[in-house]
């Protein structure tokens, strides 16, 4: 089936298996930040934005992205930098796998939640599981980031 | 220190987080074959036919393995050291299969979809066999997990394949049946743990291929390179000459990478085609033939007088190896060594133990290897027994557990070994402050329904294996004054590439930018045991400080020599060596280009650690949880972990290392739950099932470190990957007793558990 999509802004048009996921199409394209950390929707590693809202490419057809704009990490290097910044400072990307499709869900917060409380950024991320931190170092991250960018 | 005990950024931290192409997967894109397992659907059973014909047609398929093409060596999984101390039990396609996902054949193709395919269109005959399910039926049993007559073991572990025993030992220090007479309190009761997965976010991974030179290439995510070079040039039958291993950066490991999980199904198709091969677990088979925490059954008699003085222990680990005895024998020692250890005062100790094979998936390594499960154990007893005493849990603790007091003093039960360094005093002191336990203490009603309790536990663990774990370091002196420094530890996202940076910029007094590191490959990398045991800060760290101080004397000879002094008149500030004497000297830039042109001494050192002890860090866990009556719902409130490490090389990182220990230790304790239909399929085999803890489950873990000096570590450093594991599960259990007058002993503590605990309560 034929699509015609835009990934980070860029035209791409290609003839796609119906069957085939948005993860392993973008992967296949040479969209490596672009993680799998299971099969059933659980883990939030594979997070891009399609038209700017977040979903998790591993059970989102290929062909659902047709005549849409997609985001993955690779597109947003000045926002991965800043907010991958702040979890470096805490250490708290680890051993990183989880961390593209965590930060693409946290620029989606941002976009979508004015000054979120701790209980909000929590639920907004819950879909993110990480292993290696227990998350609290994460949310000292993302409450740096926040803190900085109202500050300016 | 300039750079040791600071909060640096890994060095490879940026690349992570804009999700640079650095894992295994995303390295090895080019075209290379699918490789996908047929596993067994039966517990037990033997492959009496198997036709492939069918399935080979299909387009794009180019090679089916079965039982017949497979190399007839046993070997064991287990990264250990050379003779391990694990059965050589396996085959890499065996024709007896002893668990529900065992591997029937290897099915290699081009295209995912036809080789999916070919997994349903290979026909099996099974002849199919009484399962053993149940592990405390295991020993002695009729059914026989291992009757083949070339199992064998290299070490003497008290292994006997036809009574399905993997290892035993009784081991006995005093006379505890005697000290039991004069105990006033005993405790006797039987705890479980379940096999908990590590659920690393990467997945088990590999790829292989012929290099230029005919050796077989195998980069994979794993914690021991060096391991993974024995056990395929075991199993495949092929001289470790033959083979390089490449770790690129992995996506966490958690011990389960410590066996040998994907590497060897693509190795073989490698072999066989001579093409490049790549496995990707799913999450499904990592869950059901990955390498989780054994299951254990842990009886514990524990008796004091009446003033709360513990005089003997006596702890019985029955622990499920499961179909093979990947660290069966090894994991179960920690579970009464590091346990007991902790309550160095008793007058008398017993451990005894049987690791027994079943029909049920194998384990593995999980951080903590055994002490998790032997702390969760003895921890909970020690608890019951304060409550039978009506002391004060933390005053029982500090009546008896090793402190700072005991510091000179030998440990039994800790292979004798001599304590240097210990504030376990001072982190429980600290603990309880820090969660307000004197008022806290044993629980508050906070509303209808609701209660607020607190809840403690204290652990130890090792730093590396005593005399058998090795580091070795190479540094070399580039052009212009930068170092390479080449280390064999594997960083699996914890950071070890970046500490041993740091102690590397303190001894040669420089940026940690002037210290290049990389991944392990073996054909480069020095020789190290791997990350695991929790050896890297200790082992390879000191092995770094041994190399950078060897290196100092080369640059100072180098320095020396040029300046045409003695170098015992020359002395080296990381930037010049200069003369005591007068005001020549020369620059690190001038000394490294010269090494490099001309009459030159090219600089390098090397240097290897190995350590005659393996110093316990330790740990106190105390956790506030508010549990509904009704429900018996948990939620944990407050969980705060006071850590003595030695000196922190990292705080940053060490502080998230606790972190993230407590996270999967609540995990074990309260929602991961291992589920087997009745023919021993893992029901439990995705996070649909098998629950992890998310970011809502906590509201706050809360770090402090109380650092005492190892005298024998780097900069007085033990170590802090495992030991954050063991405390969540006793606290928690303690604190839901406190709540609710009901010890659960087995794992997790469901609030169905809970809720039938308080009702068995009313009707008493």
């Amino acid at each position: 089936m034929k699509i015609k999509l835009w990934i980070n802004e860029k035209e791409f048009t290609d003839d796609v298996s119906p069957d085939i996921a948005l993860l392993e199409w973008l992967r296949s394209k040479g969209f490596y930040s672009i993680k799998r950390g299971c099969e059933t929707s659980n883990c939030g590693l594979c997070t891009v934005l399609l038209d700017g809202k977040p979903v998790l490419s591993c059970s989102t057809l290929a062909i659902r992205a047709n005549g849409k704009y997609v985001t993955t990490l690779e597109g947003v290097e000045k926002d991965a930098l800043e907010i991958g910044g702040f979890m470096a400072d805490e250490g708290s990307e680890q051993c990183g796998f989880c961390s593209p499709g965590f930060i693409m869900n946290v620029i989606a917060m941002k976009n979508e939640l004015t000054n979120p409380t701790e209980e909000e950024i929590k639920k907004y991320l819950v879909g993110n599981l990480c292993r290696c931190t227990g998350y609290v170092g994460q949310l000292r991250a993302i409450k740096n980031y926040l803190k900085s960018t109202k500050e300016v | 220190m300039k750079v040791v005990n600071k909060s640096v950024r890994k060095k490879d931290a940026m690349s992570l987080v804009t999700g640079k192409p650095v894992y295994t997967d995303d390295i090895t894109t080019g075209s290379s074959l699918i490789v996908k397992l047929l596993r067994s659907r039966h517990a037990h059973a033997i492959v009496e036919e198997i036709n492939t014909e069918r399935a080979l047609k299909l387009p794009g398929i180019e090679c089916i393995l079965t039982y017949k093409d497979a190399p007839q060596s046993r070997f064991t999984n287990a990264g250990q050291s050379f003779p391990e101390p694990s059965p050589y039990d396996r085959l890499i396609l065996d024709k007896r299969l002893r668990c529900v996902g065992d591997p029937v054949a290897i099915v290699a193709g081009w295209d995912e979809k036809n080789i999916d395919k070919a997994l349903r269109f290979i026909k099996v005959k099974y002849q199919v066999l009484e399962p053993l399910l149940d592990f405390t039926k295991s020993k002695d049993n009729e059914v026989l997990i291992h009757p083949e007559e070339d199992f064998k073991s290299l070490v003497d572990i008290g292994a006997d394949n036809n009574r399905n025993l993997c290892s035993s030992e009784n081991s006995e220090y005093g006379d505890v049946e005697e000290q039991f007479k004069n105990c006033t309190h005993i405790i006797e009761e039987t705890y479980h743990t379940q096999a908990n997965s590590q659920t690393m976010m990467e997945t088990f991974r590999t790829h292989t291929s012929f290099d230029a030179y005919g050796r077989l290439n195998v980069i994979s995510s794993t914690q021991v390179p060096f391991h993974v070079r024995r056990i395929v040039s075991n199993a495949l039958e092929i001289p470790k000459s033959k083979i390089r291993v490449i770790k690129p950066r992995i996506g966490g490991g958690f011990g389960a990478k410590q066996s040998v999980v994907s590497e060897l199904y693509p190795a073989l198709v490698t072999m066989k085609t001579g093409k490049p091969a790549k496995m990707i677990y799913t999450r499904k088979e990592s869950f059901t033939n990955g390498s989780p925490r054994h299951e254990a059954q842990i009886t514990i008699r524990l008796g004091s007088d009446d003033d709360g003085n513990i005089k003997a222990i006596h702890m019985y680990s029955l622990w499920n190896a499961g179909a093979y005895g990947d660290h069966g024998p090894t994991t179960v020692g920690l579970s009464g060594h590091k346990a007991m250890t902790i309550y160095n005062k008793v007058n008398a100790f017993k451990f005894d133990f049987d690791v027994v094979y079943s029909n049920t998936m194998w384990g593995g390594a999980y951080r903590g290897y055994g002490a998790t499960q032997g702390i969760f154990a003895l921890e909970c007893a020690v608890n019951e027994l304060a409550t039978k005493l009506n002391m004060d849990p933390t005053e029982l603790r500090m009546k008896n557990m090793l402190t700072h007091e005991q510091v000179g003093n030998k440990m039994p039960a800790y292979y004798n070994e001599v304590l240097n360094s210990c504030h376990l005093d001072k982190c429980l002191i600290k603990a309880k402050e820090m969660i307000d336990w004197d008022n806290k203490y044993p629980y508050r009603e906070v509303g209808k329904d609701k209660i607020r309790s607190v809840g403690c536990a204290v652990a130890m663990q090792g730093s590396g294996i005593s005399n058998v774990d090795v580091g070795a370091v190479e540094i070399r002196l580039n052009d212009d004054g930068f170092y390479t420094l080449m280390i064999g530890a594997t960083d699996m996202g914890t950071g070890c590439d970046t500490i041993l940076s740091q102690m590397a910029a303190d001894i040669l007094e420089c940026d940690l930018e002037n210290i290049v590191v990389h991944g392990v490959d073996t054909d480069l990398s020095p020789y190290d045991t791997g990350s695991y045991a929790s050896s890297t800060t200790y082992i390879t760290g000191m092995a770094v400080v041994k190399t950078c101080k060897s290196m100092r004397e080369k640059i100072l000879s180098e320095g020396a020599r040029l300046l045409k002094i003695p170098v015992e008149k020359v002395e080296f500030d990381g930037k010049n060596v200069f003369s005591l004497e007068d005001d020549k000297s020369i620059s690190l830039k001038d000394i490294a280009n010269f090494s490099l042109v001309g009459e030159n001494n090219y600089i390098t050192a090397s240097e290897s650690h190995y350590s005659p002890t393996s110093p316990p860090p330790f740990m106190a866990g105390v956790v506030e949880v508010e549990v509904d009556k009704l429900t018996g719902k948990v939620d944990i409130i407050d969980y705060v972990a006071v850590v003595d490490c030695g000196t922190v090389i990292n705080p940053n990182l060490s502080r998230i290392q606790v972190e993230g220990g407590i996270m999967q230790g609540i995990g074990m304790a309260l929602y991961e739950d291992v589920t087997h239909d009745k023919k021993g399929r893992l029901t439990s085999s995705s996070f649909l099932q098998y629950k992890i803890p998310s970011r809502l489950d906590v509201k706050d873990i809360r770090v402090e470190f109380e650092s005492s000096y190892e005298p024998t570590g780097p900069f007085g450093a033990k170590s802090i990957g495992e030991i954050v594991i063991n405390t969540p599960s006793p606290a928690i259990a303690h604190a839901v007793y406190n709540a609710t007058q009901v010890n659960i002993r087995q794992l997790p503590i469901t609030s169905e558990k809970i809720v039938m605990g308080m009702l068995e309560n009313k009707k008493k």
